[in-house]
């Protein structure tokens, strides 16, 4: 069984690790480097919980091996912050009760930022569309879709 | 509610308060079970059956302990050494932590693999070769009462078959009276599947024994973290765990929902393994396990029967429930109440009669019968009486609105006690359909449905109007396993007027660290923002029953009312002394005393604070803190009406909801904006059972919907945009008037789907639609009526 | 869900990854953007002892036209091909197809390629690929070869791909004027494989009649399925809803779905039909036809 030496950057920061092979990305972030904003919740893909950025796409970091991310820039929910300021997305979740046991939420503010990352200023339906691979049990999602609405609306006036 | 009294600075209850937990919650800074990480921590992942009833021949774990990195298989052999290979259930009833003799549902926990890393764990998993013997499968609930079906429960000496407990509640014979002498009578059977509560996060613990100290810490994805400390103080006392080293700290939790009430096979197996081990043990469920072995909720096979004059009245109510609990009886119910508080089956309706019964059945399946949502089997009664109550309008040929409007129990009649003896404490059901009926636009509704009809084109519209029973309970009735249903609150304010509130509930998403200091700003006047909530460590926070069954806001939150109280009132005899006053002449407002007719001398909660460490009364005790154990006298019972319009596309069958109007009364509101919240997420939970969800099993016991693939959780596509409304008649009992929110949408919204899917076929004579109602379901329907596309 | 040890090969051009999959065999599995193996690998239900992963071979990702074809990478992300101008302007029945392929998150990664390669029935290009004619460029020890699609899925999870192939290209006539396509499918939730879905693409004279028809149906037996007598009562023939009806009655006798939460044969079957009528129709329409 190989192990691998990797490069990467995760949240502006290069790391080389040495991985196995068969290693997951979420694991990678979660263990290794000990960012455990990311989360896990399924086995099958389906949940988001896993959401980071690869390279400016939102992919799902269960169903990405480590290996693959060499050379690969990775965005996690602890990396949206900046200089002390909160992305638009995470102040529009606060501000709109866009999350309720926190769970899914750093994936989907992590699909959030790249939809709005690509247009400024979709649909409900885009929206709704854009986090369906966000599982969310808590909110009923209604205030999800506000919360990246009015993410938005900032991000449009800025 | 009328407007807020307190100011937004102070932020009491009325405030849509942004969360105070949420700023580590969107850096990704929430501390969840699985981001515990302990130095020299190992790992454990676990061995489960393929087979729904086996016998073990043998485990041989050679092949997992030659993995590097593998170092213990835990068997249920191992446990029995300890006595700790059986445990008790919440209802008294006992279940297996890992099997000695027979495994008795897919999935069931066999052995355990303890490895220094999860990836090692797994493989050490795959590597554990069982031998099993298969024994005959009981699948149906029904064949497993038959007088030949193998009795499943052979581990109890004198059980003779596979009946749990048969429940009652109400006049039969005067009921069976109503029955004879009414005009009309409607029946229907009804299936409420078994389905999942599916959390977000799993479950999942680290345990922690530290052999020096003798103390036991466990970081565990629980709603109860008080009374999982006694369970394991009294299951484990034999070897050595003692109550007061027992830490049970239940960090952030990502939604619970009634599924993380129950102690696991899972917990106790990682805590043995701490303890033998004398590491740090870490066991954290997948997905599938989640799904197929954890606690499933429903399973109700109900049969209802409605009784009605011509004109409409409802006379009698008779129901009688087969209820599928698994291979043993694990619900999370209060213990005088096998069926949880199934008996609110009588609805919003003034039913003179009624008679409920459910018999309790094992079966292969794995054990439960918790939430999903609501208070105790809530959900069951509430599908039952809403979904008969559109039987008996089609029959009568009424609007569904109007017979409700008829039979709802009228407000003057509150409290109200019901034909099965709870006391409904108030309610305005009428104010809340005609709220509901008003913002979906009923009548322009019932004209498109109409046209639409004329065009062949199928839409339905529906209603539910449900009550709620929630905030369990008064202690004259109400306990789990002996611990009685109160909830607490330990407030200290400290000397610069700021203050710690502890509760014995935990948050797993409600939002308890900003509504709990909601209601200490209202009854101190100490800003929201300066009031610091603690819940689920046991080491630090009050005796409580936990989060579940929206009883937090009515139990904890009341003590949390009280214990306030009980600093203002010690804030006063200060104030008093301060102001050199009589206290009898002090009036308060929100932040202050003043003296009664001189408003300018007056001393703030902040000022007394001080004093009470700097300069109290002598004879007074120092400092200013209070505990209140809340013991409600009675539980609140929040209401609502919800309409639900759906379209039905007549070539594939599929549902979809249009719209979705929901009218809330929950007593007074702490945060309108988590109010919302709350009934957004219950309706969603109420939109899946009734559309998507279901877990059920083969003739082998094989469990079909066992993971993500197959459980079918709505996303934001499949969601619709809630609308929600409300009324607000305050619980009259309740310190603040408040009732619960979190659980009524989930209650609610399935029989106002299903009555609307209903309705839009009742034209064809379709009286009924089992939920989950899958686009074939429907199909068939419309085949059957000749009106498939 | 951890899934068993193997080696990771990441080749940076063709002929490396050639050369690797010939030295491993049948112990070896190509991985493209891993949505569907990946999964498959954690829970265990499948093994390799190597993964060459093909993610680090440049100039894989490319949706283009060229010689009268559109070419679309073996590697290009659904994602990217649903940002395609030329697919989003004259394949709406590719965008039809890619926009429901799994969610948004998994388009990220799983490709067009993949979809194809992985065999399985369930997946959603297949059937859109043999509604448009589409063929296949393989590239194995012995150079590159072209794999017309009907002769691509040999049977459930298996393809005409040797073990030392690598799916590189998939060519797609581009259709005349007066063309249309679309890819109608049942699905219980975003995210699911289709109860049943149809793709249709057809071109029509300037009389209305059918001159091309491609219709095929996902879900619908071991392998995507042709519609081929579905096909024949069309071509040449108008384009009206009574001759659309009977394509897809026809269409639907071919299915032979299996039963499962999805639904029954007998569901799936006519939902085939009901998926293949308005398919029809909408490819119809998006050709001028109505």
């Amino acid at each position: 069984m190989s192990r691998h030496d990797i490069q990467l950057s995760v949240n502006g920061a290069t790391h080389r690790v040495q991985v196995e092979s068969r290693l997951l990305l979420v694991h990678l972030l979660r263990e290794n480097l000990r960012l455990t904003g990311t989360h896990i919740g399924c086995d099958t893909t389906h949940c988001g919980a896993c959401t980071v950025l690869l390279d400016g796409d939102p992919v799902k970091s269960c169903t990405v091996l480590a290996v693959q991310a060499e050379g690969s820039q990775i965005t996690t929910v602890e990396g949206l912050e900046q200089d002390g300021k909160l992305h638009p997305v995470q102040e529009a979740f606060w501000e709109n009760h866009g999350l309720q046991c926190g769970y899914c939420t750093p994936g989907m503010m992590i699909t959030g930022c790249a939809l709005l990352a690509r247009d400024k200023n979709p649909s409900e339906a885009q929206i709704r569309e854009a986090i369906s691979g966000n599982l969310c049990r808590c909110t009923g999602y209604s205030n999800i879709v506000k919360a990246i609405q009015s993410a938005a609306e900032h991000l449009r006036q800025q | 509610m009328s407007e807020p009294r307190t100011s937004p600075e102070v932020c009491g209850m009325g405030h849509s308060m942004k969360r105070k937990e949420d700023p580590r919650f969107i850096r990704g800074k929430g501390n969840y079970v699985d981001d515990i990480q302990l130095p020299g921590m190992l790992h454990m992942d676990i061995v489960r059956s393929p087979f729904a009833h086996a016998k073990i021949k043998s485990i041989d774990a050679s092949k997992a302990l030659k993995i590097p990195g593998v170092l213990a298989v835990i068997t249920g052999e191992t446990l029995a050494k300890y006595n700790l290979h059986w445990m008790p259930t919440l209802m008294s009833d006992t279940q297996m932590v890992l099997p000695t003799e027979k495994v008795m549902y897919q999935a069931q926990e066999v052995a355990a693999v303890i490895a220094t890393d999860r990836y090692v764990a797994a493989d050490g998993v795959e590597a554990v070769e069982v031998d099993y013997e298969p024994l005959p499968v009981v699948v149906d609930p029904f064949k497993a009462l038959a007088p030949d079906a193998p009795v499943l429960r052979t581990d109890k000496k004198d059980k003779k078959d596979n009946r749990i407990f048969h429940w009652q509640a109400g006049d039969r014979a005067a009921t069976d009276k109503a029955f004879a002498e009414s005009d009309v009578v409607v029946k229907q059977d009804m299936y409420i599947p078994r389905i999942h509560v599916a959390s977000i996060e799993t479950c999942g613990c680290v345990a922690d024994f530290d052999r020096v100290s003798g103390k036991l810490t466990v970081y565990m994805t629980t709603q109860a973290p008080h009374a999982v400390r006694t369970v394991f103080a009294l299951v484990a006392g034999h070897v050595g765990l003692s109550e007061e080293k027992i830490r049970i700290i239940s960090p952030d939790i990502g939604g619970g929902f009634g599924g993380k009430v129950p102690v696991y096979p899972g917990y106790v197996i990682a805590v043995a393994a701490s303890v033998v081990i004398g590491k740090p043990v870490k066991w954290v469920e997948d997905r599938m396990e989640n799904l197929q072995a954890d606690s499933f909720a429903r399973d109700y096979h109900i049969h209802a029967e409605l009784a009605a004059k011509k004109d409409g009245t409802m006379t009698a109510l008779r129901i009688k429930t087969l209820a599928d609990h698994g291979y043993a009886d694990a619900a999370a119910n209060p213990s005088k109440f096998p069926a949880g508080l199934f008996s609110i089956c009588t609805g919003s309706y003034a039913l003179k009669h009624a008679f409920a019964e459910v018999d309790g059945v094992y079966t292969n399946k794995p054990p439960g019968g918790i939430a999903y949502r609501c208070s105790f089997r809530v959900t069951e009664a509430v599908h039952c009486i809403e979904r008969i109550t559109d039987v008996l309008a089609q029959e009568l040929k009424m609007d569904p609105a109007e017979l409700r409007l008829k039979n709802f129990i009228p407000p003057e009649k509150f409290p109200w006690k019901s034909a099965l003896g709870w006391e409904y404490d108030s309610g305005n059901y009428p104010a809340a359909l005609h709220k509901a009926m008003e913002i979906v636009g009923y009548e322009a509704l019932r004209k498109e449905q109409a046209e639409k009809r004329a065009r062949g084109e199928l839409m339905g519209i529906c209603i539910s109007s449900f009550t709620e029973i929630v905030g369990a309970g008064p202690s004259k009735q109400f306990d789990i396993l002996g611990l009685k249903m109160f909830d607490s609150c330990e407030l200290r304010i400290h000397p610069t007027g700021k203050a710690l509130a502890r509760f014995g509930t935990k948050s797993q998403g409600q939002g308890h660290e900003t509504t709990y200091a909601q209601i200490i700003a209202e009854e101190l006047g100490i800003p929201a923002a300066q009031v610091q909530v603690e819940e689920g460590d046991t080491d630090t926070a009050p005796y409580g029953l936990g989060t579940y069954a929206s009883r937090s806001t009515p139990t904890a939150g009341a003590a949390g009312s009280l214990a306030a109280r009980k600093v203002r009132e010690k804030a006063k005899q200060i104030a008093a002394h301060l102001l050199e006053c009589s206290p009898d002449d002090l009036v308060w407002e929100p932040g202050k005393f003043s003296v009664k007719g001189a408003p300018s001398r007056s001393k703030t909660i902040q000022e007394i604070a001080l004093a009470a460490y700097t300069n109290h009364p002598q004879g007074m005790e120092a400092g200013l803190e209070a505990v209140s154990y809340y013991d409600p006298p009675n539980l609140t019972f929040p209401f609502g009406s919800y309409i639900a319009v759906v379209d039905i596309d007549r070539g594939t069958g599929q549902v979809k909801v249009r719209r979705f109007v929901a009218v809330d009364d929950c007593g007074n509101i702490i945060n309108p904006m988590i109010v919302d919240g709350q009934i957004h997420g219950g309706l969603a939970m109420g939109l899946a059972p009734a559309l998507l969800e279901e877990i059920s099993y083969d003739d082998e016991g094989n469990i079909t919907g066992g993971s993500f693939m197959d459980y079918l959780l709505p996303t934001a596509v499949e969601t619709p945009s809630w609308e929600t409304a409300k009324t607000v008649t305050p619980s009259p009992h309740h310190p603040f008037g408040a009732k619960g929110v979190g659980e009524s949408a989930t209650v609610g919204a399935p029989p106002a789907i299903a009555n609307a899917v209903v309705d839009a076929l009742a034209h064809l004579g379709v009286r009924h639609v089992e939920i989950p109602i899958t686009p074939e379901k429907v199909w068939r329907l419309l085949k059957e009526k000749g009106l498939a596309e | 869900m951890i899934p068993s040890a193997f080696d990771y090969h990441a080749p940076a051009s063709i002929p490396e990854a050639i050369a690797l999959l010939s030295r491993f065999g049948e112990s070896a599995k190509v991985i493209s953007g891993g949505q569907s193996l990946l999964p498959l690998l954690k829970l265990r239900l499948g093994t390799a002892e190597h993964l060459v992963d093909i993610g680090r071979i440049a100039g894989l990702e490319y949706v283009r036209e060229e010689g009268g074809s559109l070419r679309i990478g073996g590697r290009t992300r659904e994602s990217v091909l649903e940002r395609s101008e030329i697919v989003q302007t004259r394949f709406p029945i590719l965008l039809d197809t890619a926009r429901v392929i799994a969610d948004p998150l998994v388009r990220n990664r799983a490709t067009v390629g993949g979809n194809l390669a992985h065999g399985d029935p369930a997946n959603d290009h297949p059937a859109t690929m043999l509604a448009l004619r589409a063929t296949v460029v393989a590239q194995g020890p012995n150079g590159e070869r072209t794999i017309p699609i009907d002769r691509f899925f040999t049977g459930l999870f298996a393809t005409a791909l040797a073990a030392d192939e690598i799916l590189t290209e998939i060519r797609i006539p581009v259709p005349p004027n007066r063309s249309g396509g679309a890819y109608m499918k049942l699905e219980r939730k975003v995210g699911d494989y289709a109860t049943a879905a149809a793709a249709a693409q057809v071109t029509l004279d300037g009389a209305g009649n059918f001159t091309e028809v491609g219709l095929a149906l996902t879900n619908a037996g071991p392998v995507p399925v042709r519609a081929s007598a579905a096909e024949d009562v069309l071509l040449g023939k108008r384009a009206d809803d009574a001759r659309i009806a009977e394509a897809a009655r026809r269409a639907a006798e071919v299915a032979s779905p299996t039963a499962d939460r999805r639904g029954s044969v007998e569901y799936k079957r006519e939902m085939a039909r009901v998926l293949a009528v308005r398919a029809l129709k909408k490819a119809v329409e998006r050709a001028g036809g109505r």
